[in-house]
């Protein structure tokens, strides 16, 4: 039976792990390929690396980092941020990466999916969609529209109009972050991660609202979403991967417990 | 050494990253002498079969590695080399290299998980190995050990070949082969310590069968 994944993820700014709110944090918390061993060691199912460095210099420096780890790590992890053209994608996957994440690039340029799919196989290509809660209308039925640059934009897109188009496109993963919940620890936003889980026949990942491990066990059930993405839980000490892991699994939801 | 058979398959940096750090000589190479040369050959792969098939074909690869088979040589198929060892895959409808028979075919949509929720395609994350038969390549793998898997399609050899079945909405052959020709579905590059003392038996194995000649 397939294992729902677990799957940490690292904002990295200037080849440092950066604290957590995604869109404006910039205090070093530490050495991202050191950080990456050790959720390795400690069960992580999978890791994602999010670029939010501004700069062509500092590009260089996050794929040093993406080789590094490469060498450490032998399980699959997955790189984002600043990916809008198949030459991005490449550089990520030679560096070592298994899959990589487009979000506001693919926005703007959906083709950079299948584009992605044809050259290096659907399974590479995630779809990272922020998404955020709005009142429903004719051009957004579901009340979830798409936004990028942290919230800051909205695209008059409908969230799962979009998590459609890009499996039709060749996506062969969505990592779903609902706005509204980054950052509160409140939960994910499961209404949310069900609809998009239940339109697409390709895994969904939650994200964004992870406090607890009950929170995660939620995402995984009532949300039926194929993995979870956590941050700051682990980064900051609260739980640890295994004690995540045994939580859900002694609750009936079935994770990796052997590595 | 073992050779990692270049024919540009997505994952072969991987296969070279987990052999370098196991300590286990290596070289990505597509030259038939080097090949020959080698005490095992692994055969990596991501990507679609079509494309996996035509690159071998072009590049004469497909005739090296028929041979290496015949002549005794050790091999691991990997992903798409572990699906495109059969006779034919569903995937861009690919006829394949006919040296294990049996087909390689896409998930029915219509399948269902343990919750009665149609299963999800590729079939994407860690799941574990059911052995029908021994098989040395899983010596010492601590029993509810998982792998990492990618795919769509799955490999579905003659029942004499099945080595090991998966549960994804049915039983599928996740190990299939004979000693010396095994073939895996998931990524041992990519499956943690289970994955990387895989690739350790496969190089002992090879190393005694090299010793013995």
């Amino acid at each position: 039976m397939l294992s729902k994944r677990i799957i940490p993820c690292l904002d990295v700014r200037n080849g440092r792990l950066t604290k957590g709110v995604r869109f404006e944090g910039n205090v070093d918390i530490g050495d991202p390929v050191e950080t990456a061993r050790m959720y390795y060691e400690q069960g992580a199912d999978e890791i994602v690396f999010y670029d939010i460095t501004a700069s062509h210099e500092g590009r260089g420096i996050f794929l040093d980092v993406v080789e590094r780890v490469a060498e450490q790590i032998f399980i699959p992890f997955s790189v984002g941020g600043g990916i809008s053209t198949v030459a991005d994608m490449r550089a990520a996957l030679m560096a070592g990466a298994e899959k990589v994440s487009v979000n506001s690039g693919a926005v703007k340029n959906p083709d950079i999916i299948s584009e992605g799919a044809a050259a290096f196989g659907a399974q590479c290509v995630v779809l990272g969609m922020d998404v955020k809660q709005v009142e429903k209308s004719e051009a957004i039925p579901s009340g979830y529209e798409v936004v990028i640059h942290g919230g800051r934009k909205y695209m008059g897109m409908d969230a799962i109009e979009w998590a459609k188009t890009a499996e039709a496109l060749g996506a062969g993963e969505i990592c779903l972050n609902s706005i509204d919940a980054d950052g509160t620890k409140d939960g994910y936003e499961l209404t949310l991660t069900r609809m998009v889980s239940e339109a697409v026949s390709i895994p969904v990942i939650a994200s964004g609202g992870a406090g607890s491990p009950e929170h995660m066990y939620d995402a995984l059930t009532e949300g039926k979403a194929s993995a979870a993405l956590i941050a700051s839980i682990v980064h900051y000490g609260e739980y640890t991967i295994p004690q995540i892991k045994k939580y859900i699994n002694d609750r009936g939801c079935k994770m990796r417990m052997v590595w | 050494m073992l050779a990692i058979l270049d024919y540009k398959a997505g994952n072969q940096t991987s296969v070279r990253r987990a052999l370098d750090h196991l300590g286990i000589p290596n070289r990505i190479t597509a030259d038939s002498e080097e090949i020959a040369a080698a005490e095992g050959v692994i055969f990596p792969g991501v990507g679609a079969a079509g494309q996996a098939m035509d690159e071998l074909t072009s590049t004469g690869l497909d005739a090296v590695l028929r041979a290496q088979v015949e002549a005794g040589k050790p091999l691991l198929g990997i992903c798409v080399g572990c699906q495109i060892l059969l006779d034919y895959s569903q995937e861009n409808d690919t006829k394949a290299l006919g040296i294990v028979p049996g087909e390689c075919v896409l998930f029915n949509s219509g399948l269902e998980d343990e919750n009665g929720d149609p299963i999800r395609v590729p079939h994407m994350g860690w799941n574990s190995v059911a052995l029908k038969k021994e098989c040395v390549l899983f010596d010492g793998v601590e029993p509810g050990s998982e792998f990492y898997f990618v795919h769509s399609y799955f490999p579905n050899p003659a029942p004499e070949y099945v080595i090991g079945v998966t549960q994804y909405g049915r039983d599928f052959c996740s190990v299939h082969g004979s000693p010396g020709l095994w073939a895996v579905q998931f990524h041992p590059e990519k499956s943690g310590r289970p994955g990387l003392k895989l690739l350790q038996n496969f190089y002992a194995y090879c190393r005694e069968d090299a010793d013995a000649q």
